[in-house]
C-alpha cells in the first residue's frame, strides 16, 4: 500500500514515475478517512488545496523535474498547527486565534515548497506547544496509534501520531523542551530537534523564542535527513538563524560507529526510570558498542536544575510572546467596556488552563522584585547547563540517553498534576537550554501493552550530520523502525 | 524659602531612515492609515524582527554628536505593557545596555554657554496611533515600528526657558547630523519632562513628577512654567508632593494627575530573545565616525573666531550649511573675510532665494567672489560695477576679471584722462565751479557727477574728487 512507504521510498517511486503525486496524496487522504476518526491527529485538511498541490507536482514531474533537484517533489507532509501558511489557519490548537488565517508563508513553509513538498493538513498539538501529551489542545486530544487509550506525547503529538498512523510521509513539528523528541519516542518514530539557529523560526508561532526550534518527525533516519536538509539554513528574516553551511545530510549517512565516542550522562540514569525503558536503553548501548562505539560515562552536574530553569525561561518568554493575542487586530475578540476588560474577556475565554498557568508563571518571574531571584538566576543556571554540555563534548562525540523515563501514559493520568507532566521532559529539556541538537529514534518496545521506547542521541552544536549518521547506524542494525502500529 | 526647579528631559525623535526599525515598510508620514504595514509591524503570529542597519548607525552617530560613549556591547529588551497601539503588547527597546551612554550637550543660553549631561540615547520602535471616533476607536499602525531614539538628559535644567533652548539645540544637532528631520508638525519629536523642586542650592532631589508625551517645545515650556509654581506653592502651603505621572492639557494650560507611583506600570523588561546582542566592531564604528559633522555651536564659534565675522553672520552660515561651505571656500587666502561674508549673505543668498536655486546650481566658483571683492578693494571697479559683475556671474558664470574686461568696467584712475575730463567739467559749468571756490563745498558733487557721466561711470570717484579739488583750488 502506498501509505506504508517511507518518504524516501515514495520519492523514489515518484522519481521513477511509478506513482503520481496525486495518487500519493489520495493515499494519505484515504488513510486519514480510514483511521483518523480513531487517532485524531488532524485538525483540518484542505483536500482541494492538497490535491491541487499534488497536481502541480505531477505537472512539474511531467516537465522533467527530478528528485535530485527537488527531493520532496510530490511528497505529502503534514504541518503542526503553528506554522504560518498563506491563506491557511494557524490556530496553535487554541481557541483564541478564532478564524485567523495567515497572510504570509513562513520560511520553513517556503523552503519545503521549494523542495517540492505538498504541505497539507494541520496536525494537533498542545495549545501553543505547551504540554507533553497533546491533551492541552482546545480541539480535543490525539490518540497514540499503539494504544488509543494513551497519549501520543506532545506538544507535537499530532505530528508523531500522523506519521506513525501512516497518514502522511513526514510531519514538521517544533521542539521547545522535547516537543518533537518526546512524542516521537512515545509513538515510535524518529524526531529530530536541530541546533538552535539551524532552521529559521520566521513564520512559526513562538512559544519560547530562545528555545523553539523546528524539526522533522519521520518514519526513519533517512527520511529525517531529507526533511532537515530541505529546511535548514540561514534566513535573513531570523536574526537568530546562523549562517553556517548546510551539509548534505543524506550523503553523510552510512557506515558503522567505529571510533565514535558516546557519553552516558550519569545524572540521566536515575532511579525511577521505567524498567522496560531502562532494559531497552541498556540493550541499545550494547548495540552501539557492538557497532564499534566507545562508551564513556560522563557527568553533567547541573542536569537536576534543567526542568526548573526551563519553566522559568520558557514561561517568561511565553508571557511576552502570547501577549499579542489580545483581540485587537486578529483572532477571537470578546468585547469589554474599555481596552483592559476587552483584554481580560478575550484572553480569559481564549486561552486554556495550561497556557494561562504558564503566562501567569512567566509574568511572575519577570516582575519587579522577583526578576533577580527567578529569571536572572535561571539565565545563570542555563549557562552552567550549557557548560555541562561543552565539557561533556570535550571527551565524547555525542551523548545517549533514554528520550523519556517512561512509555506513553494513559490520557487524563497526569492532567491534574502539572509537575508530574513536566517531568516527562526531564531528559529532553537540557538540550534546548544548551541550544544543541538531539534526535529520538525507536529502540524497542515494552511488553504488555506493547508501547514504543525512544533512544535519544544528543550531538554537538551544528553536528546534525554526525547525529544522523550515528542514529542511522543504530537504526539499520535494529528492527524497531520497521514495526508498525496496527489500526 | 527660595526654591529652584530641577528638570530632566526624555526626548524621543524618529530617525531618518527609509524603512522601519524591524521590517521593510516605508518610514513615511502622512500615508493612508494602515498602508505602510506588514505582518512584522502588525505583530502577526510567527513574525520576527530584523534590525535596520541604518538606524543602528544613526544611533551610534547621535552618540558621537552628543559626546556619548558608544559601548562595544548593547542589546535590545522587551518592555511589556498592554495597549491597543502596541502591536505585540511589548515594545522592543534598550533597557540596561543601551547603544550610547554618558554624553553632554553644550548650548547658548542667557548670554553664555550651558551644559546638559546626557544619560543615554537608546534605540526603540515607535508605536501606532490610536484614533477615537464617535462610536469606536481605530489604530493606525503606519507609525508602528518607526525607529525612535530616546535621548535622556540628566536633571541639569533649571528653568522652562533653559529647557526650551536645550531642546532647540538638540533639534539643531539632530538635523545637522542628518539623524532626524525633527519635524514637530509630523510628530517626529515628543518629550517627557521630569520635574522636581528643592530649596535653592540644595543637593538632594525633591519628589519627581513626570509629564508625559508633549509634542511641542513651547508646550514643554508652558508645562514647566505651570508645574514648577504648582509644586512650590504646594510645598509653601505645607502640602506634600507625590511621585506621579501627569498629563499636560495644552488647551487648559494645566497639568493633571494620570497615575501615582503605586499604580506605575511594571514593564517586566527582559532581553529580547529574537535579536542578537549588538557588538559594534572598530571598522563599523570607524564608518559611523566618518559621518560625524561639526556641531552648530562649534561651527558658530569657529566662524566668529577664525574669520572675524559678526555672530549674526556666523549664525547664517550655521543655519545654511552649504552657504557656509561656499563662504569657507571663497575666503581661502583672502584678506577680507568680512567683505566676502557680506557678498555671500547679502547678494548671493538673496539671489538664491529669489531664483529658488541652491549652491549646487551656481555657474561660478567660490573663488570668483574672492576675486570680485579683491578688485573692488583695490579700486579696479566701483561697488556699482561690482554689482554688475556679480549679476553677470550669477546669470552666466565666468570670471570677474573677464567680465570687467568685456564690459569695460575698470575704473579710470589715470591722471591724464581724468585731468582732461575734470577740466572740461569745470569749463562747462562755471557756476558750480565758482560756488565751490566761494566756499560751497557741496557744489563739487555736481561737477563730480558730470565727470562720472563723461567717463560713463568708469572714473574712480575718489580720484575724481581729489582732481577736481586740486584744479579748482588751482
Amino acid at each position: 500500500m502506498l501509505h506504508e512507504l517511507t518518504l524516501c521510498g515514495l520519492a523514489a517511486k515518484l522519481d521513477a514515475r511509478e506513482v503520481s503525486a496525486r495518487e500519493a496524496m489520495q493515499a494519505c487522504l484515504d488513510r486519514i478517512d480510514a483511521v483518523d476518526g480513531r487517532v485524531s491527529a488532524f485538525m483540518s485538511v484542505d483536500r482541494d488545496d492538497a490535491l491541487g498541490q499534488a497536481d502541480a507536482a505531477d505537472a512539474a514531474l511531467a516537465k522533467g523535474a527530478t528528485h535530485a533537484g527537488q527531493p520532496l517533489l510530490g511528497v505529502p507532509v503534514s504541518m503542526k498547527d503553528l506554522f504560518c501558511i498563506r491563506g491557511q489557519p494557524a490556530n496553535c490548537s487554541s481557541k483564541i486565534l478564532g478564524d485567523f488565517r495567515s497572510p504570509y508563508d513562513g520560511t520553513v513553509v517556503r523552503k519545503l515548497r521549494d523542495a517540492g513538498a505538498v504541505l497539507f493538513g494541520r496536525v494537533n498539538m498542545d495549545e501553543f506547544a505547551m504540554g507533553s501529551s497533546t491533551e492541552n489542545s482546545a480541539f480535543g486530544r490525539t490518540h497514540n496509534p499503539w494504544d488509543l487509550e494513551r497519549v501520543p506525547g506532545g506538544s507535537s503529538g499530532g505530528s508523531a501520531a500522523a506519521v506513525v498512523a501512516q497518514e502522511c510521509f513526514g510531519s514538521i513539528g517544533t521542539d521547545t523542551g522535547g516537543s518533537i523528541r518526546q512524542p516521537a519516542a512515545l509513538c515510535g518514530c524518529v524526531g529530530l530537534k536541530p541546533t538552535y539557529g539551524r532552521v529559521s523560526r520566521y513564520g512559526v508561532v513562538a512559544f519560547a523564542s530562545s528555545l523553539d526550534q523546528v524539526g522533522p518527525l519521520a518514519r526513519d533516519v533517512r527520511d529525517s535527513a531529507v526533511l532537515l536538509g530541505a529546511m535548514a539554513g540561514h534566513d535573513p528574516r531570523d536574526s537568530t538563524s546562523v549562517p553556517t553551511e548546510v551539509p548534505d545530510y543524506v550523503a553523510g549517512l552510512g557506515g558503522d560507529l567505529k571510533g565514535i565516542r558516546l557519553g552516558l550522562p550519569r545524572e540521566y540514569l536515575i532511579d525511577g526510570i521505567d524498567p522496560g525503558v531502562r532494559a531497552a536503553f541498556d540493550e541499545a548501548v550494547k548495540q552501539c558498542e557492538a557497532l564499534g562505539a566507545e562508551i564513556h560515562e560522563v557527568s553533567m552536574p547541573h542536569t537536576e536544575y534543567g526542568v526548573a530553569t526551563y519553566y522559568i525561561v520558557a514561561t517568561a518568554e511565553a508571557s511576552a510572546n502570547l501577549a499579542r493575542f489580545d483581540g485587537i487586530r486578529y483572532g477571537d475578540r470578546v468585547d469589554g467596556d474599555d481596552p483592559f476588560s476587552l483584554y481580560c474577556n478575550t484572553r480569559g475565554r481564549g486561552f486554556g488552563e495550561e497556557v494561562k498557568r504558564r503566562i501567569i508563571l512567566g509574568t511572575y518571574v519577570l516582575s519587579s522584585g522577583y526578576y533577580d531571584a527567578y529569571y536572572l538566576r535561571a539565565q545563570k543556571v542555563r549557562t552552567l547547563i550549557k557548560r555541562d554540555f561543552e565539557q561533556a563534548f570535550e571527551s565524547v562525540d555525542a551523548l545517549i540517553t533514554p528520550t523519556v523515563p517512561a512509555p506513553a501514559f494513559k490520557a487524563g493520568e497526569k492532567m491534574d498534576d502539572p509537575l508530574q507532566m513536566y517531568l516527562s521532559d526531564i531528559f529532553t529539556i537540557s538540550c534546548n537550554l544548551a541550544g544543541t541538537c538531539g534526535i529520538s529514534l525507536p529502540c524497542g518496545f515494552t511488553g504488555d501493552p506493547k508501547l514504543p521506547i525512544g533512544l535519544q542521541i544528543l550531538g554537538k552544536p551544528f553536528e546534525e550530520s554526525r547525529l544522523l549518521q550515528i542514529a542511522h547506524a543504530y537504526e539499520q542494525a535494529t528492527p524497531w523502525h520497521r514495526e508498525r502500529a496496527v489500526l | 524659602m527660595e526654591y529652584e526647579a530641577v528638570i530632566g528631559l526624555e526626548t524621543h525623535c524618529q530617525l531618518k531612515t527609509n524603512s522601519k526599525m524591524f521590517c521593510g515598510c516605508a518610514n513615511e508620514f502622512g500615508a493612508e492609515p494602515n498602508t505602510n504595514v506588514c505582518p512584522v509591524c502588525l505583530g502577526m503570529p510567527g513574525v520576527l524582527p530584523v534590525p535596520n542597519e541604518r538606524a543602528l548607525q544613526l544611533t551610534a552617530l547621535t552618540g558621537y554628536l552628543l559626546n556619548c560613549e558608544v559601548p562595544g556591547f548593547a542589546k535590545f529588551d522587551r518592555k511589556n505593557y498592554f495597549y491597543p497601539d502596541v502591536c505585540k503588547d511589548y515594545q522592543i527597546t534598550q533597557y540596561d545596555f543601551p547603544s550610547t551612554t554618558t554624553g553632554q550637550v553644550d548650548f547658548e543660553f542667557g548670554g553664555g554657554i550651558e551644559r546638559v549631561r546626557i544619560t543615554r540615547a537608546h534605540l526603540e520602535e515607535d508605536v501606532g496611533k490610536n484614533n477615537h471616533f464617535a462610536q469606536h476607536s481605530g489604530v493606525d499602525f503606519n507609525r508602528a515600528g518607526v525607529p525612535l531614539l530616546e535621548i535622556v538628559s540628566e536633571p541639569d535644567l533649571r528653568s522652562a526657558d533653559m529647557a526650551y533652548e536645550y531642546l532647540n539645540s538638540l533639534k539643531d544637532i539632530l538635523i545637522y547630523g542628518g539623524v532626524s528631520d525633527c519635524d514637530m508638525e509630523k510628530g517626529m519629536v515628543r518629550c517627557d519632562v521630569n520635574i522636581s523642586v528643592r530649596p535653592k542650592g540644595g543637593s538632594e532631589l525633591g519628589v519627581k513628577v513626570e509629564i508625559k508625551n508633549m509634542n511641542t517645545f513651547s508646550g514643554v515650556r508652558r508645562a514647566i512654567n505651570y508645574e514648577v509654581p504648582r509644586q512650590i506653592e504646594t510645598l509653601e502651603a505645607g502640602g506634600t508632593l507625590v511621585q506621579e505621572t501627569r498629563r499636560w492639557d495644552d488647551v487648559a494650560g494645566i497639568t493633571e494627575s494620570m497615575r501615582t507611583k503605586e499604580h506605575a506600570h511594571d514593564y517586566r523588561y527582559f532581553p529580547e530573545p529574537d535579536l542578537m546582542p549588538l557588538k559594534p566592531d572598530e571598522a563599523w564604528l570607524a564608518e559611523v565616525r566618518s559621518q560625524i559633522v561639526e556641531l552648530p555651536l562649534a561651527r558658530k564659534q569657529r566662524f566668529a573666531k577664525d574669520y572675524g565675522i559678526p555672530a549674526q553672520d556666523a549664525d547664517v552660515f550655521v543655519g545654511n550649511v552649504p552657504l557656509g561651505g561656499f563662504f569657507e571656500q571663497a575666503i581661502e587666502g583672502a584678506s577680507n573675510p568680512k567683505a566676502i561674508a557680506n557678498w555671500v549673505i547679502n547678494n548671493l543668498q538673496a539671489r538664491l532665494t529669489e531664483t529658488g536655486t541652491t549652491i549646487g546650481d551656481l555657474k561660478f566658483e567660490p573663488s570668483a567672489i574672492r576675486e570680485l571683492v579683491a578688485i573692488i578693494d583695490t579700486g579696479t571697479i566701483s561697488s556699482t560695477g561690482g554689482q554688475e559683475v556679480f549679476a553677470e556671474l550669477f546669470e552666466n558664470g565666468g570670471s570677474p576679471a573677464a567680465i570687467v574686461e568685456d564690459r569695460g568696467l575698470a575704473q579710470v584712475s589715470d591722471s591724464g584722462e581724468l585731468d582732461k575730463w575734470c577740466q572740461e567739467a569745470i569749463d562747462a559749468n562755471p557756476g558750480p565751479a565758482d560756488d565751490f571756490r566761494n566756499g560751497k563745498e557741496n557744489a563739487i558733487n555736481f561737477l563730480k557727477g558730470q565727470v562720472m557721466k563723461a567717463s560713463r561711470g568708469k572714473a574712480n570717484p575718489q580720484v575724481v574728487g581729489e582732481t577736481l579739488a586740486k584744479l579748482l583750488k588751482g
